[in-house]
């Protein structure tokens, strides 16, 4: 995939894996698109079927026309022959067992192999395949050797027995210039080191576990103190989630930033503490890597479930902004702005990520830095500050934008206060008192509006002849615009606004009140993207017609140009 | 409002601590627990420690979950941050505060049914870690906040206020840290101040999890006869097996044991604990001795109260993880951030 890469084309790849530890059949699906699309797609023009015991359900999934490369080394059943498409037998495993010796050696070498059978077939760049040999294994040049060796194995086979290349081959492109590919938890792992965050607190749970390993692979390497080589981090492995997120309120409140990376399950057991997060007014910074539920569903699968659950987690009346990535490099910036958010909201920020951002590869342009950056800590009051005043109160609204000053322990004396969350005034004292309790809350709600001026805006693409639309977010962004781009073709012409968090924002409400039909595209089979808009913009429900896609894949684009045309058929084009 | 301030006027010749404070610095709001409430007893020891130990009040966090025990920190030291979490949720807590603040003195409170039932897997693991805090559960085999049901600290036989006589088996938090590895395992009685504030002191000058548990007698649900966790019972049953003096770093042992009585341990601040064995066969360094005694005084229904266990040469978390001697919410952002030039150095690597 990477020799792709370097060839200038852009390419994605997606690991389709089981839930298990012993290594059963993974899939791991490439594609290369010249126009750059980079969601899942329901079309496979090449399968290797490497593993015997998939070989018939591969067989039937390549599309007609395609081809099925598979391991001829052992006889294949007749009955599992089809015409429209061409198979190619490559005796893989007899090439490397006539070549490498021990077992161990000889499985490995096979599934390189196919590389160079792939080179050939393809017309890749055999000089990129060997810069990159080198480059993997820079410190153990015997291996590259016999890798490259296994290459070759496969790349000869195709070349002395078989036409090639075949009519579908890849093409040197210049599109993959300052980009990189990576995935959304490698990516927001690395944000949290670059946004300045000490504490990490975590419970593994896939797909989110990734997210701590980039956070603690990163501080090895950036975060140690040059003089005495201490660490300047603490990441903990906590004994469940609620113990999880307990650790970064109990960091927030003392001034640090802290974060937990967790994902569906892990939401569940942290309600308790959110609801208390959102009352005492903590900053924390919650990912959620959403995978398939309810329940434990499918932990190794996608889906966009966890809205409802994020969005009013806790009991009481509570709710929580939340950020909407569309892929990696989102996830980059996106955690830089939810740190900030959290510390200037002094409440829960969610990151909406799910499992095919976070865990697949994407290509995204380069990240980027500026170093005059400067985390934004919100209302903190100092020790000389605190002297400054006759009184402090916890929470007064002194502003009159609902967001009150903060103190940190260990400052100074006049600034402590009791963090509860059982009834408290604006004083921070505890209270049973009707109007005291309800100020509290109220001013909450004046936050709350606050909140939605400083939250990410949309990207919407409007063209006022359209009267029809689609709204999308999250992972289901890339589909979308795919669906889109290929309507377009067609001569159907929808605008489209992508929403990148909530809650939502005066445009949003805009440009839902312009068009009289909006599509809203998601992954979860109860809609709850556009249960949330009907509930914070009150939008008309008849309005809103839902496009899902819930079985754990990916969303793919002719997916939903198939139901947009079931519903939209007659649609004029523009 | 619906808690009651104490005036903040003290006698001029009030005695004061080195730092300047008198006691009355370190008091808290009016408890709104019961009249003879074994916990008001543990509020005022702690405030005497605190005191006594010269420890700035804001520079002390105090953690609680909740139920009667967890209303305590409000009834202490005023000038102290508090944090009043949910229930059987401290441990987490206070070490996600640790983590960002290892310069502060933590002081957790916790009941029987806070560390015992709800939050039995956080007091397990906080155990494990070797957090930097002293942990005190105000035990009283009942819950007081929901009207007197047994907690898993009430033995068996014992008969609350209404219903029938417990029958299940109770969970001892002593000899359960004791076999979980504390480093600093110690009981008390609210009823005895005397052995009280010193053992306080002594857990927070301990480096590592100090681990207090104090029998204190509910007035309302479980005082009367065959409760075990009764005034009553405890001054029957009450037996001492260590006792302990704490020596603060700057003062000398002044009081003359005879040898082979008294046992000085040297803290890690420079304070010293000395104890004197009021029964001959224990000894507080012995793990598996100490766990073999408490479960034999057990069966006799001993209160075995004393500095029980004590470790001082383990490491606590900041040392496990090899964290920075600053405290880690105290470093610059400059030091945090890699900046420009590493992120390119990154970037090449997902070519």
């Amino acid at each position: 995939m990477k020799s792709i890469f370097r060839m200038g084309i852009p390419v994605v790849g997606k690991n389709y894996f089981p839930s298990n530890i012993q290594g059963l059949p993974t899939w791991y699906e490439v594609r290369i698109s010249g126009d750059g699309h980079q969601s899942a797609s329901n079309q496979l023009d090449i399968i290797v079927a490497m593993n015997a015991q998939t070989y018939q359900k591969d067989l039937l999934a390549v599309d007609a026309g395609g081809w099925l490369i598979y391991d001829s080394t052992w006889a294949r059943s007749k009955l599992l022959d089809r015409s429209d498409i061409t198979v190619i037998g490559i005796p893989f495993s007899k090439l490397c067992n006539e070549r490498f010796e021990g077992v161990r050696s000889r499985i490995l070498m096979k599934n390189i192999a196919y590389v160079g059978a792939l080179v050939a077939l393809l017309k890749i760049d055999l000089d990129i395949i060997k810069e990159l040999l080198n480059e993997t294994f820079a410190s153990k040049k015997h291996l590259a050797a016999s890798n490259l060796e296994a290459i070759m194995l496969g790349y000869n086979y195709v070349v002395e027995n078989f036409t090639h290349p075949l009519p579908l081959t890849v093409k040197s492109l210049n599109k993959t210039k300052n980009h990189v590919i990576i995935d959304g938890n490698t990516a927001a792992g690395l944000a949290c080191v670059y946004a300045g965050a000490t504490v990490g607190a975590w419970y593994p749970i896939t797909p989110s576990t990734s997210l701590m390993d980039s956070f603690q692979a990163f501080c090895n390497q950036l975060r140690k103190c040059e003089k005495t080589k201490k660490n300047n981090f603490c990441i903990i492995q906590a004994e469940d989630e609620l113990a999880a997120i307990g650790m970064v309120l109990g960091a927030s409140w003392n001034g640090a930033r802290a974060f937990t990376p967790t994902s569906g399950p892990g939401i569940s057991l942290m309600s308790e503490f959110i609801g208390f997060a959102y009352y005492s007014e903590l900053p924390a910074v919650i990912f959620d890597i959403q995978r398939t539920g309810p329940s434990t569903g499918m932990p190794t699968r996608t889906q966009q479930c966890d809205l409802m659950i994020c969005a009013f987690a806790s009991h009481g009346d509570t709710k929580h902004p939340l950020l909407f990535p569309s892929n990696p490099e989102e996830c980059f910036y996106m955690t830089l702005s939810a740190f900030d958010l959290a510390d200037e909201l002094q409440t829960p920020i969610f990151v909406m990520s799910d499992l095919d951002i976070g865990m697949n590869d994407w290509m995204c342009p380069d990240l980027q830095w500026n170093n005059k950056y400067q985390p934004k800590r919100g209302k903190v009051l100092n020790s000389e500050q605190l002297d400054a005043m006759e009184k402090y109160y916890r929470y007064l609204d002194v502003d009159g934008d609902g967001v009150t000053y903060r103190t940190l322990p260990g400052e100074n004396a006049k600034g402590s206060f009791f963090t509860r969350g059982s009834g408290h005034n604006k004083f921070g004292g505890y209270t049973e008192d009707s109007q005291e309790y309800q100020d509290v809350v109220d001013r909450l709600l004046v936050k709350w509006e606050t909140a939605r001026k400083m939250m990410p805006e949309p990207i919407i693409d409007y063209s006022k002849y359209n009267k029809t639309a689609i709204i999308s977010y999250g992972s289901s962004d890339g589909s979308s615009r795919e669906a889109l781009h290929k309507l377009k073709k067609q001569d159907y012409n929808y605008n489209y606004c992508c929403i990148k968090s909530f809650p939502f924002s005066e445009s949003i409400k805009d440009f839902i009140n312009k068009h009289e039909k909006i599509f809203v595209v998601e992954q979860n089979r109860d809609a709850q993207m556009r249960s949330l808009l009907m509930l914070d913009l009150e939008i008309d429900p008849v309005k809103l017609i839902s496009i899902l896609h819930y079985n754990g894949n990916p969303i793919y684009a002719n997916f939903i140009i198939d139901e947009i045309l079931k519903n939209d058929k007659k649609v004029v084009a523009a | 409002m619906s808690y009651i301030g104490k005036p903040k006027i003290s006698h001029p010749k009030a005695a004061k601590n080195s730092i300047g404070l008198s006691k009355r610095d370190y008091e808290g709001v009016v408890s709104t627990l019961c009249a003879g409430c074994g916990h008001d007893s543990i509020t005022a020891a702690i405030i005497q420690a605190v005191f006594e130990l010269d420890i700035q009040p804001h520079e002390l966090g105090k953690m609680s979950g909740i139920g009667c025990s967890s209303k305590t920190p409000a009834y202490f030291v005023s000038q102290s941050h508090g944090f009043n979490s949910v229930h059987g949720r401290m441990p987490s807590v206070t070490t996600g505060a640790n983590a960002a603040n290892r310069d502060l003195t933590y002081i957790g409170v916790s009941g029987d049914g806070d560390s015992l039932s709800i939050g039995m897997g956080q007091f397990a693991h906080v155990i494990r870690r070797n957090l930097n805090m002293t942990y005190i559960i105000e035990n009283n085999g009942v819950y007081g906040l929901t009207k007197g049901q047994y907690s898993a600290s009430a033995d068996i036989g014992s008969k609350a206020k209404k219903g029938l006589a417990n029958q299940q088996k109770p969970i001892d938090p002593v000899s359960m840290g004791i076999a979980l590895g504390a480093t600093f395992v110690a009981r008390g009685f609210s009823g005895d101040k005397e052995q009280l504030v010193p053992l306080i002191k002594a857990a927070i000058r301990h480096k590592g999890f100090g681990l207090l548990d104090i029998i204190s007698p509910c007035v309302t649900f479980n005082d009367n006869e065959e409760s075990t966790k009764s005034y009553s019972h405890v001054r029957k049953f009450y037996h001492q097996v260590i006792d302990t003096d704490f020596v603060p770093p700057a003062e000398e042992i002044k009081a003359k044991y005879k040898k082979g009585e008294a046992m000085p341990i040297k803290l890690h601040d420079g304070s010293k604990i000395v104890f004197r064995r009021v029964d001959k066969q224990y000894d507080p360094t012995d793990r598996a001795a100490a766990y073999t005694y408490l479960r034999n005084s057990a069966k006799k229904q001993e209160v075995t109260t004393g500095l029980l266990y004590i470790d001082e040469e383990c490491d606590d978390m900041h040392e496990i993880a090899q964290c920075s001697d600053r405290p880690l919410s105290k470093i610059p952002y400059e030091e945090l951030v890699p900046g420009v030039e590493e992120l390119a150095k990154i970037m090449n690597r997902f070519r």
